[in-house]
């Protein structure tokens, strides 16, 4: 039971986040002056017309990094169960995750030599 | 009196609940407005000048206050090309990661709102769903320095979200837990190579066995906590001289104000979790003597990280993108492997 109060609590805080926004949004709505313009619609690009769309083209070089962060970041979650029992596991565990974070580093080595850090 | 008060609470989970959440929700303003306003008086200081002096009467200390009060009565524009739902709901994300981050943090013995047994792993995930609230922000916008601003943050708060991950994988090693006030027991019972002073005496040092062992940690700790903040010289996503204010670009009135107080709001959650996990959080000299003066040894620490912080911002340049992510890859990530293998290789062996 406990356990499940206390996940109750975070999905309490979590919907009183959300409710904060919401609510002081009202009160700000209730008084705040409301005079939209054509031009304070305008998106704003440092006072001239904006030109062409605002989703423009951007650098691939980010989904790269998106990629990078998902393979290490879901073998990190790994570490964490080993982490907590390695006095347990005893020199086999660290064995067994020497050789893990070695494959970790040859892939993030690959990863540098292929150039996915270098800009141009 | 009083000890009929704590039984009823004890009792009734939901009253319990309702207290907890007015007290975070009045210590979440409370935490941003100190840390705002040291902002501003240290930066004034650190150049020379007088800062915020009239609001207030003495010190200018209800200059936030005014900030704030003005903010209420800004009108909220949206502009016509935006995404509306996705606009409208980017701050409320960002806010539901900054209060989720003030549940776990032990403030005394027992004193957390929920002392979960995976503590320190939800501290890492709930801190990424601000991540996406800024991308929101960043797309939504229909901007091009917005759009930009929200690729630089997320490009960057995944790229040392990794090495954070493996600085306190360190520190779970130590203290074989992952529950935050595991980890603050830990340190207190810690002995190293027979010498056990750390935190149960009465006297006990001031410095945590975390602190000492776990020093590289702590480095990676910190300088990734500042690039997940977006403080100098980690904050390209919102460089004023280039991409305007980035992400934030198109947001005005109270929206804008969510963002700004989930900026300082976060400042303070960081540092408690680092001064949690490295320099024994409210752990300090007699405070099993006299426990509340732990929460008063907690906000010290945190206080220190945090004029850490101001401090980098007004005598570090910023850094350029691609210079950025090398850090993050090339030498904090290598730099938390090695600090995870010499560790295990000390607790097996000890």
């Amino acid at each position: 039971m406990e356990y499940f109060e206390q996940y109750i609590t975070v999905g309490a805080f979590a919907g009183f986040g959300a409710a904060l926004v919401a609510v002081t949004l009202v009160i700000t709505w209730l008084i705040r002056p409301k005079n939209p313009t054509p031009t304070k619609l305008l998106t704003y690009e440092c006072g001239v017309d904006p030109v062409g769309s605002g989703w423009s083209q951007s650098y691939v070089r980010y989904y790269a990094y998106g990629l990078l962060f998902v393979i290490f970041d879901v073998e990190a979650v790994f570490i964490f169960p080993w982490a907590i029992r390695l006095e347990q596991l005893g020199t086999f565990g660290l064995v067994e995750m020497l050789v893990f974070i070695w494959i970790l580093v040859l892939g993030l080595v690959y990863a540098i030599r292929k150039g996915v850090l270098r800009w141009e | 009196m009083i000890d009929s008060v704590v039984e009823f609470l004890q009792g009734n989970f939901w009253a319990l609940t309702a207290l907890k959440l007015v007290a975070i929700l009045g210590l979440i303003p409370v935490s941003g407005l100190a840390i705002g306003f040291a902002e501003l008086k240290l930066s004034a200081k650190m150049q020379n000048r007088v800062g915020p002096y009239f609001a207030g009467g003495r010190w200018g200390w209800a200059q936030l206050l005014a900030d704030g009060i003005k903010f209420i009565q800004k009108e909220d524009i949206i502009p016509a090309d935006a995404d509306r739902p996705v606009f409208r709901w980017a701050p409320a994300l960002v806010m539901v990661s900054t209060v989720g981050l003030f549940v776990v943090i032990p403030f005394w013995d027992g004193g957390a709102v929920a002392d979960l047994s995976i503590g320190i792993f939800y501290v890492l995930a709930i801190s990424s769903i601000s991540t996406i609230g800024i991308l929101m922000a960043g797309w939504s916008s229909a901007n091009k320095y917005s759009l930009m601003g929200g690729l630089r943050a997320a490009g960057q708060l995944i790229a040392y979200e990794l090495p954070m991950v493996l600085a306190v994988i360190g520190v779970v090693i130590m203290a074989g837990t992952m529950s935050l006030s595991g980890i603050i027991k830990a340190q207190a019972d810690f002995s190293l190579f027979g010498w056990s002073g750390f935190g149960d005496q009465p006297i006990a040092n001031f410095i945590s066995p975390f602190f000492i062992l776990q020093f590289v940690g702590f480095l990676i700790f910190f300088i990734s906590a500042l690039a997940e903040l977006s403080r100098i010289p980690f904050d390209m996503p919102i460089a004023e001289s280039e991409l305007v204010t980035g992400y934030l670009t198109e947001y005005s009135g109270f929206r804008f104000l969510f963002f700004f107080l989930a900026e300082f709001a976060n400042m303070f959650t960081m540092s408690a979790i680092a001064a949690t996990l490295f320099l024994g959080g409210y752990l300090g000299p007699f405070v099993n003597v006299v426990p509340w003066l732990g929460p008063l040894y907690l906000v010290t620490k945190i206080g220190v990280l945090c004029f850490l912080m101001i401090w980098f911002r007004w005598t570090f340049p910023r850094f350029r993108e691609d210079q950025l992510q090398s850090v993050a890859w090339k030498v904090l990530v290598p730099l938390g492997l090695a600090n995870i293998v010499v560790t295990a290789i000390f607790k097996v062996v000890m």
